[in-house]
């Protein structure tokens, strides 16, 4: 009896409890599928392309896919001494595949960069079957092995059987300066040639200060943006939204007039004789630039998060803090600064992401000592056509963004991100 | 910010240093935009002011980039304009739509997932441009749409509709929901109310969500560069071009537009918002 005066029903005879769930249900379904194109249309135009970055960052098919009788003859081989018999055989009758449909010289491009010499050789391979000089009634070892002296050395077939599994991380090892070393560890290569990692810490390097300038100049103004009547604050707040609303290789395009040798930054220096005038400075191609130009590009996202932070302080917090016998400064640091943490975190954050990924500006105006990690990403996928190299990169300089990311969104949440 | 009079000396001082720092810090925020002004009007060749334009000598200003902007012989900026146009306004359009749907589900209490689903959302505005460059072209030359207008504009609502999804989301953070209960009680379908009652009052939030997809689009370069062939050229393709091969003042006048431009985006963004809030009820 006690349950059944528990038991609410609705007017339809369907216990309260069930139907509300069923509502609930319903209503979720209901908001999932507003939110359902957006999130439908970014998976497929935009995240899976980015996984796909994954695989094609870590593809190496090409070859497995060319020298499959050869692989699979590899499998009984130990890769101590000279293959038998089987494995010459096997490469012999992909390579005559390769060479029917004209692509042997892909093979040997792509095993020249496994080992030096591949190139040459397997062209002389190639001759001796234009010429028909390769009997395939008889053993093929023998055969193959008089072409060329490097045929007989056994460090080639090893690197041949290295190119095997369809995937590497080598792309991956590139990118931070380091390469398999024959015998299959890791291994740096020589001191003179680590470009990657210059690139990889001066991106850091720039990203940090770029945030640390953006922060000592971006506090005071949010601060005075916060702290001024309305009226004038408004007006100010222009100053502000306005750089933040205009093109960026506008405001690009006025640094390299700005800091040209002949513009009118130097100008200035000359006006009051801080350098002559036939020893002017070179502030543009160079970090310098990259430094000017980015800061100011950047700190409106450093001082619009700062300002809506400040804006919620109450200022009598600081009369109570000066009342109770601090002085302006230990007012200011005791009270004022620990409220503006949240602020600071949101736009050092902000600031920093977008900074690491930084292209167009460090392009124009950074020169060969102000070029970032993103511009090493573009000339691979521009120039060299490296592309899984590109993706590589990219997805380390992803993985760095998204644990910051991650961060931000710890700390200040996405849905609190601020727009003017 | 006057101070009052009883301030010690060493205070009235740091308050002076303060006051200074802020002028600079404003000054170096603004002033680059400016020095594009005059230089756009100069009768030389060269990007730095002449003898002439220092003594203010009215032989030395001229329309003549002006007109090589808009008449020159061969010059690309009529086809780039054209295109820009096209695609920033298609894109604004496409991201609106899909922006506005998302955050309101987003807005609604029983969204499963929220901050999960709201961190995909916005994932385009935090990752590198080049990064979304490399993954949208990858993806446009696999379904035969990269070089073509209509890759672009779909690369561009992907850019823009978190910045629509981060405005509508907010406006409707302050929004009423009794309203919308009320009008469904009085006999309205949920088209009905939405469009009778709910999008009127988020229409500030929407418009300058679009506004950022629209400014967005038309500032973009990264993306365009490795999605498009000479047809689909855009003005930010064209300035960077022009400042990577040679640095024409042409380029100046049509940065001077573009200025202009972001001013008037800039004047409607404020207006909006202003009656955003004061629809909303919040008095700053």
């Amino acid at each position: 009896m006690s349950s059944e005066t528990k038991q609410i029903l609705t007017t339809d005879g369907i216990p309260l409890e069930i139907s509300l769930k069923k509502a609930e249900k319903k209503n979720k379904i209901k908001a999932f599928l507003l939110v359902a194109p957006l999130l439908v249309f970014l998976f497929i135009t935009y995240v899976f392309p980015i996984g796909e970055m994954f695989t094609r960052s870590v593809d190496d098919k090409m070859v497995t896919n060319m020298l499959p009788k050869t692989f699979k003859a590899m499998e009984k081989w130990d890769g101590k001494e000279l293959p038998p018999e089987e494995v010459f055989a096997g490469f012999y009758s992909d390579f005559k595949i390769l060479v029917e449909n004209q692509t042997q010289g892909k093979l040997g491009q792509r095993l020249n960069k496994e080992k030096n010499g591949f190139n040459s050789i397997t062209k002389k391979l190639l001759r001796q079957i234009k010429r028909k000089k390769i009997d395939e009634t008889i053993g093929i070892k023998e055969q193959i092995m008089k072409v060329h002296k490097n045929w007989r050395n056994v460090e080639y077939w090893q690197a041949i059987k290295r190119t095997a599994p369809p995937y590497t991380f080598a792309k991956y090892l590139k990118g931070m300066d380091m390469y398999f070393a024959p015998d299959g560890s890791i291994a740096q290569v020589d001191e003179d040639r680590r470009i990657h990692r210059i690139l990889w810490l001066r991106t850091l390097e720039i990203a940090l200060f770029v945030t640390i300038f953006c922060f000592l100049m971006g506090y005071p103004i949010a601060h005075l943006l916060a702290t001024l009547p309305m009226k004038y604050s408004n007006l100010l707040m222009i100053c502000v939204l306005l750089p933040f609303w205009t093109s960026l290789l506008v405001r690009t395009a006025s640094w390299m007039i700005l800091l040209q040798q002949q513009g009118v930054v130097n100008d200035f220096f000359v006006m009051i004789g801080l350098v002559s005038d036939d020893s002017r400075p070179e502030m543009m191609y160079n970090k310098v630039g990259t430094y000017v130009a980015m800061t100011q590009i950047l700190l409106p996202f450093m001082v619009l998060p700062l300002y809506s932070v400040m804006k919620t302080i109450s200022p009598s917090l600081m009369r109570a803090g000066k009342s109770l016998g601090g002085t302006p400064f230990v007012a200011f640091w005791k009270v004022y600064f620990p409220l503006t943490i949240p602020g600071i975190g949101a736009g050092c954050l902000l600031v920093f992401i977008l900074a690491i990924g930084y292209y167009i500006t460090p392009a124009l105006v950074g020169g060969a000592s102000g070029t970032l990690i993103s511009n090493q990403i573009a000339y691979h996928m521009k120039t060299t056509l490296d592309w899984s190299f590109a993706s590589a990169m990219g997805l380390m300089l992803l993985s760095g963004v998204l644990v910051i990311y991650w961060i931000y969104n710890k700390l200040v949440g996405v849905d609190n991100i601020k727009l003017g | 910010m006057a101070l009052p009079s009883y301030t010690e000396t060493r205070y009235r001082i740091w308050h002076y240093i303060y006051i200074s720092i802020c002028t600079f810090v404003f000054f170096f925020l603004i002033a680059p935009l400016f020095v594009i002004f005059p230089l756009s009007f100069n009768a030389e060749e060269f990007l730095v002011f002449s003898e002439g334009m220092k003594r203010l000598d009215p032989d030395a200003f001229s329309f003549r980039w002006y007109h090589e902007m808009v008449y020159g012989t061969k010059n690309p900026w009529g086809l780039a304009a054209k295109n820009s146009f096209i695609i920033a306004i298609f894109a604004t359009i496409g991201s609106i739509i899909l922006g506005t749907l998302a955050a309101l589900g987003l807005s609604s209490r029983h969204m499963p997932y929220k901050g999960m689903i709201m961190a995909i959302l916005i994932s385009p505005m935090i990752v590198p441009l080049i990064i979304s460059g490399v993954a949208i072209f990858f993806f446009m030359a696999k379904v035969g749409l990269a070089a073509t207008h209509t890759g672009i504009i779909l690369a561009h609502i992907i850019l823009g509709t978190p910045f629509v999804v981060i405005t509508v989301t907010a406006t409707l953070s302050g929004f009423d929901h009794s309203v919308t209960r009320a009008a469904a009680s009085l006999g309205s379908n949920p088209v009905n109310t939405f469009m009778k009652i709910t999008l009127p009052l988020i229409l500030p939030g929407v418009i300058s969500g679009g506004l950022f997809a629209f400014v967005t689009s038309f500032d973009e370069v990264v993306v365009v560069l490795f999605l498009a062939g000479l047809e689909n050229t855009t003005i930010p393709v064209q300035m960077w071009t022009g400042l990577r091969e040679q640095l024409s003042p042409t380029i100046l006048a049509v940065a001077t537009c573009l200025i202009i431009l972001s001013t008037l985006i800039l004047i409607t963004a404020e207006l909006l918002r202003r009656r955003s809030e004061r629809l909303r009820g919040i008095n700053r």
